[in-house]
């Protein structure tokens, strides 16, 4: 891993419990900024509980804990001064499934500004432009901004979910399986949205597709059984990795 | 060729299932016509005069029979003597009627004098007679030329006094009644309902919840009674303690007792609705660095509004159709005033404590299933200007187009 770049995210020993179920165990890693991290890994190994941690959403669930240390820009975000609110606005988050808001596309946009802040109509609108414009989605939408987010297609559905996130303007942008529901034609689109994308945010990705975590991505972790086997390079991970669990992973021979 | 398709298994019991629930789910509904058809063949007498004319001659002495001493002795003879001047206009005046005491009282002079038995007949307190009836119905032939002309006047008059000499069926004073109890309660209830249903579905621990939701659930099924005398008893004191009423029994303090049933119903159907957001929803709010408040007021209140529009519904037809709460509670007063410190008397509270004691056919007995027609057209005009027209709105509004 190239050594000039600073870190974005760090953990150290960071343990997640569900209850009494461990299930993250000991990870450290140290995430570059303005890159692409992907993790990869089997079902249930805990990637996704880790993305998720990173912006605190596993504190929704009752009867969670953590253990270690989280620290994103230098501060342990599960540490008593953070303010999980104000951490959620520099850290934007994609879901697997495309979650539209029951509003209208141009209130889709506008949800997550208009939450704390007066903007003006016209700043308003110069932002939706934006951002619909950065997730691929302004000349199919722009005619119907008014018209229900629910309407859209299940492609568009998760690029307007991605606009959605980038219009708070966060760091960080975790992106939880965002493929995983679309077709080709649509994955290939988000997949030049992430590459686009980069360049102001960094970016974790969590998925299932090997071939998209070596096409887009910088760095790759992969995870089995809650510990983070391996990360290092993309190219290297997929090409030479250091570990067997990671070869029979990447090789198809389980998971 | 034999058919390769042919059933192979016969499944009566299945058939037999199937049919009786057919059975059910129709007989279920002929059921409610068969109720309004009912009670509107009973309001039909009001406005088909022969009809009501002879079963008002004919019913009450049947029924009216059973047990005429139990409320004057004195009254047959004194009716029988004052018959022909029961219909007199000057009885018309509302002072005249309300006065009470003894004959050739000063309040009572211009009736008095006329009619110097009039006073002891008219009891303000147990109302008309049944023998008075039997006697006004005999001489109905006289008056109902008068009558069929002034059923739809009476009905919009501004005092309701079904049994005075001259009755009065205006209706204007229980529908203000109503207005103001259902007003009262729905501005109370429906907030509180739907407050509390935010709380339980997103606010709060889920052991909070296992307690709270069943507890206000169990509320639904309190007997309406137990809730009207304990307005009776403790809020009236309560609320006039504070605001100082002349009156202990008012609209505020019924409006209480109906936000008290109303507020279980709101509760439970918002509840429901809330919950059957998807969780995702809160999650991408939450993700965007929503509060929890912006997330259930901005996100998940407009996704589950037509859920609870609907719990606000039910609310209001629970508030407007409740008789025990109102007769106990709302001091029961039909006032035209809108003030909500003053009592007020329920279209529902009305039917509830008059119908027992009505004359069978009479024209009382008409008026109320009249007012039981309109209890349900309301209802119903409420539930179906709602689906068809504020439910797609209030859709449009909160969820785009």
């Amino acid at each position: 891993m190239a050594k000039d770049i600073p870190l974005k995210i760090e953990t150290h020993d960071f343990s997640f419990y569900y209850g009494a179920k461990q299930a993250l165990h000991n990870i450290t890693i140290g995430i570059p900024e303005r890159r692409v991290t992907a993790f990869i890994g089997p079902s249930g190994c805990g990637k996704s509980t880790f993305l998720r941690s990173i912006n605190r959403m596993n504190d929704l669930i009752d009867g969670t804990r953590t253990d270690g240390h989280m620290v994103v820009d230098g501060i342990d975000v599960y540490s008593k001064e953070v303010d999980v609110v104000t951490l959620r606005r520099r850290i934007g988050m994609v879901f697997q499934k495309s979650i539209p808001f029951p509003k209208s596309i141009y209130e889709n946009i506008t949800y997550g500004l208009t939450l704390n802040d007066s903007v003006s109509k016209s700043d308003l609108d110069s932002i939706v432009e934006s951002c619909l414009r950065k997730a691929a989605l302004w000349d199919e939408v722009k005619d119907r901004l008014n018209n229900s987010a629910l309407g859209l297609s299940g492609g568009q559905q998760q690029r307007l979910c991605i606009a959605r996130a980038v219009a708070i303007n966060p760091d960080i942008l975790l992106m939880d399986e965002p493929c995983s529901a679309l077709d080709p034609i649509s994955t290939g689109k988000v997949e030049e949205l992430i590459t686009e994308l980069k360049d102001t945010y960094t970016i974790v990705l969590v998925t299932h597709n090997m071939q998209q975590a070596a096409r887009v991505s910088d760095n790759t972790g992969f995870f089995l059984m809650g510990s983070l086997i391996e990360f290092d390079r993309t190219r290297t991970i997929f090409t030479s990795p250091s570990k067997k669990e990671t070869e029979d992973y990447i090789t198809g021979r389980f998971g | 060729m034999s058919n390769p398709f042919k059933q192979t298994r016969k499944r009566p019991g299945e058939w037999i299932m199937e049919w009786s629930i057919r059975l059910v789910a129709s007989a279920s509904i002929v059921m409610i016509f068969l109720i309004l058809l009912f009670v509107m063949r009973e309001a039909a007498t009001l406005f088909v005069s022969a009809e009501a004319t002879t079963e008002a001659t004919s019913t009450p002495s049947a029924g009216s029979n059973m047990e005429p001493e139990s409320y004057n002795p004195d009254a047959p003879a004194e009716a029988a003597a004052s018959e022909p001047d029961v219909y007199n206009p000057e009885a018309e005046d509302p002072t005249t009627t309300q006065q009470q005491g003894e004959p050739g009282a000063p309040g009572q002079f211009i009736y008095a004098s006329k009619n110097p038995k009039y006073p002891e007949i008219y009891n303000p307190d147990t109302g008309l007679l049944p023998e008075d009836i039997d006697v006004v119905a005999e001489d109905q032939a006289e008056v109902d030329t008068t009558r069929k002309t002034s059923v739809l006047s009476k009905l919009t008059g501004d005092q309701w006094q079904p049994v005075g000499d001259v009755p009065k069926f205006g209706v204007k004073p229980l529908l203000i009644g109503t207005l103001k109890t259902t007003t009262i309660a729905i501005l109370i209830g429906a907030p509180l309902g739907i407050l509390a249903a935010l709380y339980v579905a997103f606010f709060a621990k889920r052991r909070v919840r296992e307690v709270v939701k069943p507890a206000i659930e169990l509320l639904a099924g309190f007997p309406s009674v137990v809730i009207g005398f304990f307005c009776l008893v403790t809020v009236a004191s309560f609320i006039q303690d504070i605001t100082g009423a002349p009156y202990r029994l008012n609209a505020v303090v019924g409006g209480i007792g109906l936000a008290l049933a109303v507020i279980p119903i709101v509760f439970s159907i918002a509840e429901d609705a809330l919950s059957a957001v998807p969780k995702t929803l809160r999650e991408a709010s939450l993700a965007l660095g929503s509060t929890e408040w912006q997330t259930a007021y901005r996100v998940m209140l407009p996704a589950a509004a037509p859920g609870v529009f609907a719990a606000v519904l039910l609310g209001i037809g629970r508030a407007f159709g409740e008789t025990m709460i109102a007769i106990m509670a709302t001091g029961n007063a039909p006032l035209s005033s809108f003030s909500p410190l003053e009592p007020a008397r329920t279209v529902a509270a009305t039917i509830g404590s008059e119908m027992g004691e009505v004359v069978w056919g009479s024209e009382h007995y008409g008026v109320l299933f009249f007012m039981g027609v309109l209890l349900f057209v309301f209802s119903f005009g409420l539930n179906a200007v709602t689906e068809l027209y504020v439910k797609k709105r209030l859709i449009k509004k909160f969820q785009g187009q």
